[in-house]
Order: C-alpha cells, then sequence, then structure tokens
C-alpha cells in the first residue's frame, strides 16, 4: 500500500518551489510522448543535484510511495506515465555537461542533457552516434533508460554500445556506480550496466552518465531512391548488406508516408512513388567514395525510378528534414495515429509487408510505413480519426496484431520506443513465463519493494518476497570461504 | 568430482535444480581453456559440461545473426561465418597458448575456447576496438538456472529493447548465476582484404602519438594495438574492406609527421594480429582497464617490472605480462605494485599460478557495487552453488 507523499520532506530537500504539488501544475506531468494515456501524479519535483535525487527518492522510500522519474517526457511507451498517488523526479534541471574528455573520447553528462547537446559539445571532431528522431528535445537520462536508436544505430549500435557509467540512485535511496568509475571498460564484476541501460526507468535513476564518443566521420553521402514498391527498396538493403557495404542510415518510407512528409516539408520527392529508400554512407573520403557508386548501381539494378544524389549539405539536411518529420507529418492526413515499433528479421520484409497491407484492409484504416531498414525496425502507422466513435481503439488492435506479425517472424515487439505500460500486454507473445520470471528477479535484486516505476514493463503486477529458498548454511560458507547477503 | 554432458537444455536444468536441492556446488566447463580464472575454489561436486551442447541452430546468412548453442568452438563456428562471407567479430585466444584453431596444443583442450565460456568470461581480442565486446555482440542469450528454469532473454534480431537484457548481465559473470546454454549473436560482414599500418619505437612517447592519432582520426580502423617488449614496441592498425589501400596510406602519411617512428605496412597481417591475441595469455596475466591516455603510464609500470604488454590502444585495455617468479607471494608483490602504479584502474589477474592467486585477491578492490551483486546472485541462484567463491567479493 502507498502511504501518502512526504511533502514536507520533499519541500525540505528541494525547497517549495521545486515542488509541485498544485493539480493544474501537475497535469504538466500526466502524459508523456504517449498521450493516449494520462495520470496525475501526487507530486513532481524538481531536483538539482544527485544529492537531492538520493534524498528524494529516500524519502520516497521510507514513506512507501512509489516514483518515476522524467526526462523530457518524449518517450513513446508511457515509460514515464505517473504513478497514481505517486512522486515524478523530473531530471530536467540537471542539464551540465560535467567534463567533455575528447582525449579519450569520453563525456561526462547529467541526465537532463539534451541528445543533441552532446555532440556539439564534443564537435566538429566528434560525434555522439546514437540519434532518436526526438533528439533535440530528450534527455540522455531518458535515452539510458530506454536504450535508445535512431537512424544511425545499424552502423553504429544503440545507446547501451555507448554508455560506459552511470551513478545512479537505487530504490532505497543509496547511490552506486555502475560500469566504470572513470570511464574504464570492463569493471570487475557483474555488469549491472548493461541490465540498467534500457531497463524502463525500473531499476532506479540515473544522476550523471558517462559516455564514449567518436570521431566524425571525414566524409557522408547521402543518396534517395524511389521505387515501385517497398519490396524493391527493401532487396537493395539486402543487396548492399550482402556486399559488405555498412552505411551508416538506411531508411524505407512507402507510398503513404512520402505523400504526408512531402505535404509537410515540401523536400521534393515524388508522391506518387510506391516507396523511397535513403542510403548515407559516412567514413573515410576515400572509403565512401568507393562504395558509393556500389550503392547506386544497386538501386538501378532493383528498378529504381529516380535516383537523386544530395549534391550540398542543404539537400542533404532536405532529404533527411522529410524522413525525420515522418511522424509529426500524418497529421497532414489523418486526423490521428498510431505509432507501432516492431522489429523484423531484414529478410522478413515482405512477408509482413504482405500481412501489414492485409490487416489494414481487414480493419479498413490505413497504414503508412517507415523503417530503419538496416536493422529491420518498423515503424507502421496507423491513421485513424478519434472523433469516429471506436476507431481510436479499432486502430490500437490493429497495431497490436501488426507488432504479433512481427513476433511471429522472429521479430521483437520494440527497437527502440520501449515497453512502458503500452505494450505490456503483449509480453507474453515475446516471453514465456519463465522468462518474464527471470526478468522479475533482476528487478527484485534491484527493487524489492516494487516502488520504482511500477506497472511498466511486465504484464502483470508481481511481488517479490523474500529472496526463495530455505536457508542452509553451505559447507563453504561454514568454512568462512565464501559469505552469504 | 562427478562430470556430466547433457544434451538438452532440460536435462542441464534437471542436473542443476538436483545439485541444487542438495546444496552441491556446481561449475561450468567449456573448453576448458580459462578454467584457473577467478579467485581459487575448492573443486566443487559437479562439472557441467556443454560438450553436448555443441550444435550451431541457425545461420542466418541474410540477417548476419546466428544462434549457437554454449558448446560451440568459436574456431569452429567462424569457419562456417567465413564460407558466407561473415563473421563473429569475436576474436579472443582460443587456448591457455593463445594459439589459433589450427594450433596442436588447442587439440589438448578439445576444440579450443567456447562461444559459452568466452562470453561467460568476457574474453574478447583486438577486433573488439571497431565490433564492441561481448556484450556488444549477444543479442539473445538462454540460460538454465538452479532452480531448474529455462529462461530467454533479447531475441533473434540485433535491434529490440523488449524485457530486460539478462545476456549483458550473464555475460562476464564466470558461471556465479547459471548457466548460459545458449547464444544468438549478431555477425558481420567479413572484410575481403585487410592490411596492417606498423608503426615501430623504442620509445613510448612516439608509440603515444601514434596511437592517440590515429584513434582521432576517421579512417575507421578494425583494430587498433600496441605492443611493448623490452625496451621496443610497435602501434598496429588495420584496415578491411574491399580496397583498404587508401586509407592504410592515410594511416601511414599521418604516422610519418611523427617523429621517431619507423612505419611499414603489412599486406599479410594474420601473423602480427595472432601475436598480439597470444600474449593476452601466458604463466602471469592481468588485465587492466584504464583509459586511451594513460597507456604509457601502463608501459613504464609494465617495463619497471621486465614485463610485457599488449593494449586496445583506443580502448584502454591492457593486457601485462609478468615473468613468473620462484616465489608465488614475490609474483603477488609485483601484482600489487602494478595495481598501486596504474590505480584507479582495475587490475585482474587472469592466469596466474596457484600460490599467487592464494596470496591475493585475483579481481583486485576496484570493484563495482558488490552489495548489489550479492542480491543479483541471491536472487538467480538462491541455493548458492554455482561456482560459489569464484566471482568478484567472494560470491
Amino acid at each position: 500500500m502507498a502511504g501518502p507523499v512526504p511533502v514536507a520532506e520533499l519541500i525540505s530537500i528541494c525547497g517549495p518551489e521545486r515542488v509541485v504539488v498544485d493539480h493544474a501544475a501537475l497535469r504538466t506531468y500526466e502524459s508523456d510522448g504517449l498521450l493516449q494515456y494520462a495520470v496525475v501524479p501526487a507530486a513532481a519535483v524538481l531536483p538539482d543535484s544527485a544529492e537531492e535525487v538520493a534524498a528524494v527518492v529516500g524519502a520516497c522510500h521510507r514513506a512507501g510511495v512509489p516514483w518515476v522519474a522524467r526526462g523530457s517526457g518524449t518517450g513513446l511507451s508511457g515509460g514515464s506515465l505517473p504513478i497514481e498517488g505517486g512522486v515524478v523526479i523530473s531530471l530536467s534541471r540537471m542539464r551540465t555537461i560535467v567534463d567533455a574528455d575528447l582525449d579519450n573520447q569520453r563525456i561526462v553528462v547529467e541526465p537532463g542533457v539534451t541528445n543533441a547537446q552532446i555532440s556539439v559539445a564534443v564537435g566538429p571532431t566528434h560525434f555522439y552516434p546514437p540519434d532518436p528522431s526526438s533528439q533535440i528535445v530528450c534527455s540522455i537520462g531518458g535515452n539510458v533508460a530506454e536504450n535508445s536508436g535512431g537512424v544511425h544505430c545499424f552502423k553504429y549500435g544503440f545507446t547501451t554500445n555507448w554508455v560506459v557509467g552511470c551513478e545512479v540512485v537505487l530504490p532505497d535511496g543509496s547511490t552506486a556506480t555502475l560500469g566504470g568509475e572513470h570511464g574504464e571498460l570492463d569493471r570487475p564484476g557483474y555488469d549491472l550496466l548493461g541490465a540498467f541501460v534500457g531497463s524502463e526507468g525500473t531499476l532506479g535513476v540515473a544522476t550523471r552518465i558517462t559516455l564514449r564518443i567518436t570521431p566524425a566521420p571525414e566524409a557522408t553521402r547521402t543518396v534517395v531512391a524511389y521505387f515501385d514498391t517497398p519490396e524493391q527498396a527493401g532487396q537493395v538493403v539486402s543487396d548492399v548488406v550482402s556486399a559488405g557495404v555498412v552505411p551508416g542510415a538506411m531508411e524505407i518510407m512507402d507510398q503513404l508516408a512520402i505523400e504526408a512528409t512531402e505535404a509537410a516539408t515540401h523536400a521534393g520527392n515524388p508522391i506518387d512513388a510506391g516507396a523511397l529508400l535513403i542510403v548515407e554512407l559516412d567514413g573515410s573520403e576515400s572509403e565512401c567514395a568507393a562504395r558509393f557508386d556500389e550503392v547506386v548501381r544497386f538501386c538501378e539494378a532493383n528498378g529504381a525510378t529516380g535516383v537523386r544524389i544530395a549534391q550540398s549539405a542543404d539537400e542533404r539536411l532536405l532529404i533527411w528534414k522529410a524522413r525525420k518529420a515522418a511522424f509529426a507529418a500524418m497529421g497532414r492526413i489523418s486526423p490521428n495515429f498510431y505509432v507501432q515499433d516492431g522489429v523484423i528479421p531484414r529478410t522478413r520484409l515482405p512477408q509482413v509487408l504482405r500481412r501489414i497491407e492485409e490487416l489494414g484492409a481487414e480493419y479498413g484504416l490505413r497504414v503508412a510505413n517507415v523503417f530503419h531498414a538496416g536493422d529491420g525496425n518498423l515503424h507502421p502507422l496507423v491513421l485513424f480519426d478519434a472523433a469516429v466513435p471506436g476507431q481510436a481503439e479499432h486502430a490500437e488492435e490493429l497495431a497490436g496484431r501488426i507488432v504479433e506479425v512481427c513476433v511471429e517472424e522472429g521479430g521483437s515487439l520494440t527497437g527502440e520506443h520501449g515497453i512502458g505500460v503500452d505494450k505490456k500486454r503483449y509480453m507474453p507473445k515475446m516471453f514465456s513465463e519463465a522468462d518474464l520470471e527471470a526478468f522479475q528477479r533482476l528487478r527484485c535484486a534491484f527493487d524489492p519493494d516494487g516502488r520504482v516505476n511500477p506497472g511498466k514493463v511486465m504484464p502483470t503486477p508481481r511481488l517479490c518476497g523474500e529472496v526463495p529458498g530455505p536457508y542452509r548454511q553451505h559447507p563453504l560458507e561454514a568454512a568462512g570461504v565464501i559469505e552469504r547477503l | 568430482m562427478k562430470s556430466e554432458s547433457p544434451a538438452t537444455y532440460e536435462d542441464a536444468a534437471e542436473l542443476l535444480r538436483a545439485a541444487a536441492a542438495d546444496g552441491r556446488p556446481v561449475r561450468f566447463r567449456g573448453g576448458g581453456t580459462k578454467l584457473g580464472w577467478g579467485r581459487p575454489i575448492p573443486e566443487p561436486d559437479l562439472e557441467l559440461c556443454t560438450a553436448g551442447l555443441g550444435r550451431v541452430l541457425e545461420h542466418n546468412v541474410g540477417d548476419f545473426t546466428a544462434v549457437l548453442q554454449a558448446g560451440v568452438p568459436l574456431a569452429l563456428a567462424g569457419e562456417r561465418f567465413a564460407e558466407a562471407g561473415q563473421m563473429l567479430a569475436l576474436d579472443p585466444p582460443l587456448s591457455p597458448w593463445g594459439g589459433a584453431g589450427d594450433d596442436a596444443a588447442v587439440d589438448a583442450v578439445e576444440a579450443g575456447a567456447t562461444i559459452g565460456g568466452i562470453v561467460a568470461a568476457n574474453d574478447s581480442g583486438p577486433l573488439r576496438h571497431h565490433y564492441g565486446g561481448v556484450r556488444d555482440l549477444v543479442v539473445g542469450i538462454t540460460l538454465v538456472l538452479s532452480d531448474g528454469a529455462i529462461a530467454r532473454a533479447g531475441g533473434k534480431v540485433i535491434k529490440n529493447v523488449a524485457g530486460y537484457d539478462l545476456g549483458k548481465l550473464f555475460a562476464g559473470a564466470f558461471g556465479t548465476l547459471g548457466l548460459i546454454a545458449e547464444v544468438t549473436v549478431r555477425l558481420h560482414p567479413k572484410p575481403a582484404r585487410t592490411a596492417t599500418v606498423v608503426a615501430r619505437a623504442d620509445e613510448v612517447a612516439p608509440l603515444a602519438d601514434a596511437a592517440r592519432t590515429l584513434a582521432h582520426a576517421p579512417l575507421e580502423a578494425e583494430c587498433l594495438d600496441l605492443w611493448w617488449s623490452a625496451g621496443a614496441g610497435a602501434v598496429l592498425a588495420r584496415f578491411g574492406s574491399a580496397d583498404p589501400g587508401p586509407r592504410v596510406s592515410e594511416a601511414a602519411a599521418l604516422l610519418a609527421k611523427i617523429g621517431g617512428l619507423s612505419v611499414d605496412v603489412d599486406g599479410d597481417d594474420e601473423a602480427c594480429w595472432q601475436a598480439q591475441r597470444s600474449a593476452q595469455r601466458g604463466d602471469v596475466v592481468a588485465k587492466v582497464s584504464a583509459l586511451p591516455a594513460t597507456l604509457p603510464a601502463a608501459v613504464a609500470a609494465t617495463e619497471a617490472l621486465g614485463g610485457a604488454l599488449v593494449a586496445r590502444a583506443g580502448l584502454g585495455l591492457a593486457w601485462i605480462r609478468l615473468p613468473a617468479g620462484d616465489d608465488g607471494r614475490e609474483t603477488a608483490a609485483h601484482i600489487e605494485s602494478l595495481r598501486s602504479a596504474l590505480a584507479p584502474a582495475p587490475c585482474v589477474v587472469l592466469d596466474a599460478p596457484a600460490d599467487v592467486r592464494a596470496a591475493l585477491d585475483p579481481w583486485g578492490d576496484r570493484t563495482g557495487p558488490v552489495d548489489l551483486m550479492r542480491k543479483v546472485k541471491a536472487r538467480f541462484d538462491p541455493a548458492g552453488v554455482c561456482a560459489p567463491g569464484l566471482f568478484v567479493g567472494g560470491i
């Protein structure tokens, strides 16, 4: 049972101006980027430092109050949806870039720093590759919680591949450093950092994050090619990868997505094309030049109806503007839309597209498709009109059927948006009861009382209980060779 | 000690569950190439071998993934992937002698290191520079826990954020949380050609300059290593693609601007990288987790003890080989002096004779949060039978 929020104690930690209890003001925090869900929390606090975060978490722990950490609130799975009667800990005031160590290719930041600020801080010589579409506003703390991706992760990897250390506040209010203390790799012990990144804010909250950075590519070459069908574009992706070329990004949009983004951005893409494929090579000048012609040849060999090569930095940005605007642009062709985030083995693209088309017809709803084609991450956008009674539920059901198809084809429920509240009911489609039980073991090791972001990720509420099994003193323990918790 | 080689995950689960019910300690064995690593512990009651779990279950060529049972020797899987022009970008030494799959010595330890053992020990080689380590290449895992549960985490696609990433938790856990029965790995295209730029010097400073220059150049080297032994050393940068020539020339040109280096290009470079891998094993080997800029200090500390070093120059990881002394306590004292010279960098003893291990804690004291690790251990292995005492903090 959740106790009452210890408002007086929170005020003593952060001061009255950084503790929000007014209902109207709290509505700022009622949803994240997934607006279908809204819960007004009992309180929100805006700590300024790791010490304040630890004190707030400790107060919640003693009071038995559940809490959720929040970055910029751009998450698309309801991962930072407030808990009824609980506290929102907003990290938005912790925005300091602590140390940019270019020599060792590391940067230390507070969790409220935005993704885009990191590359700015280490540029122009270096950059931080994971680049979710919301990078201008999304916070690195949120990226760590969700293991965020972006268009460059096929080549460069995901957030988890770039985080080398995190100072965290654990659910009991204590602090720990997971991963490297000074940016080093392979600190002895369990890789708790690897388990923490992508745990959707259920194991604790990061208050300081150390990231690797990498040299900025010397050259970037971008091509957009148009096809009659997405399958042809998909075949180019397979051909490129099979030839051993590893582009920085490969993105496909179908006709509906092209139509919407063209209305929004006027990027110059033909709205009657069945699909477009963006391929961007980056790296050394010589390697880019050598491989670029190969990529263009693959496009032509697979029936490209047109090929446009970016001739300038501005033209490249225009090509990307269309792609990065894809979600928002849906508003041009539909009153409402639902963003899905499934993953498939890349080779199953033709079958999955066919199934999505069939399902769309069955439900009488249009589906636009945008893919991170290199890593098989699909974002079908289900278009609907919330003013039509029942259509929102109908659209959500269709989106659910689509992600089930992804899992049936050997893929995943989510590639980068997370499970959150939105997809937890589908978890049993991908994981057995034994799998879920193993996840719960990890969660209970960190949060035995279930106070941190409860109700997320797992399909049904679970209690931890004591460490299972009768206690028996082991002979080695009796001999003093080993010790037990 | 009883030894069992279950052929199914269910059989492994039953053996483990039965041992746990009786409180009998168990250890897991793959190729048997790293059994001495970790804290010395008494011989357990049961050894569970993965020899019966030796199948490559899937190689999804078009998707660049593979599903391997834990007992698959890495060398064998690598041959299979190479037939399709692909590779698993993990290249640790495959035997205690550091040899390759065709090394006669490897036969003595079956077929060399297995994928399960490499993941459990978080071992890696020069390819880690560009492709990451075990944690970056394992995308799915099947676990057998000591209460008999068989659980999967991750998936079969390279991008996936559904559920907790237990693959990373079990990678490097040395079998103390349970058995890794199966892993799904991401594969990469195997470069059609490789060539290596080698810059030699008998002073550390120009080598450090060379390493820094190449680490910060936008040339995307596949490997970037350094070695030092007996007053001389080299920086090696490997480039791979259909035609690595232009980048090799650019790298050589950058190095030519640094004085005091002798720069060559090795177009047939397998042997020099095999030597880098082999040098990670020896009679006494300590692995240092430093930062790139502190490598010169690691070289100096190595030199002071008459040792030799190989390092991932862009990552800050170094393997220091020390001469085995007559007296274990003396060698242990050398390791402790290395630790204090390189503090706060963690320094873990990998290979060492029993008397050295008995005289120090191989993990050292620069470890992660041990209290939290104990809580994780208690949840995954509540009976405490999986290699008790072997791990950090006596876990």
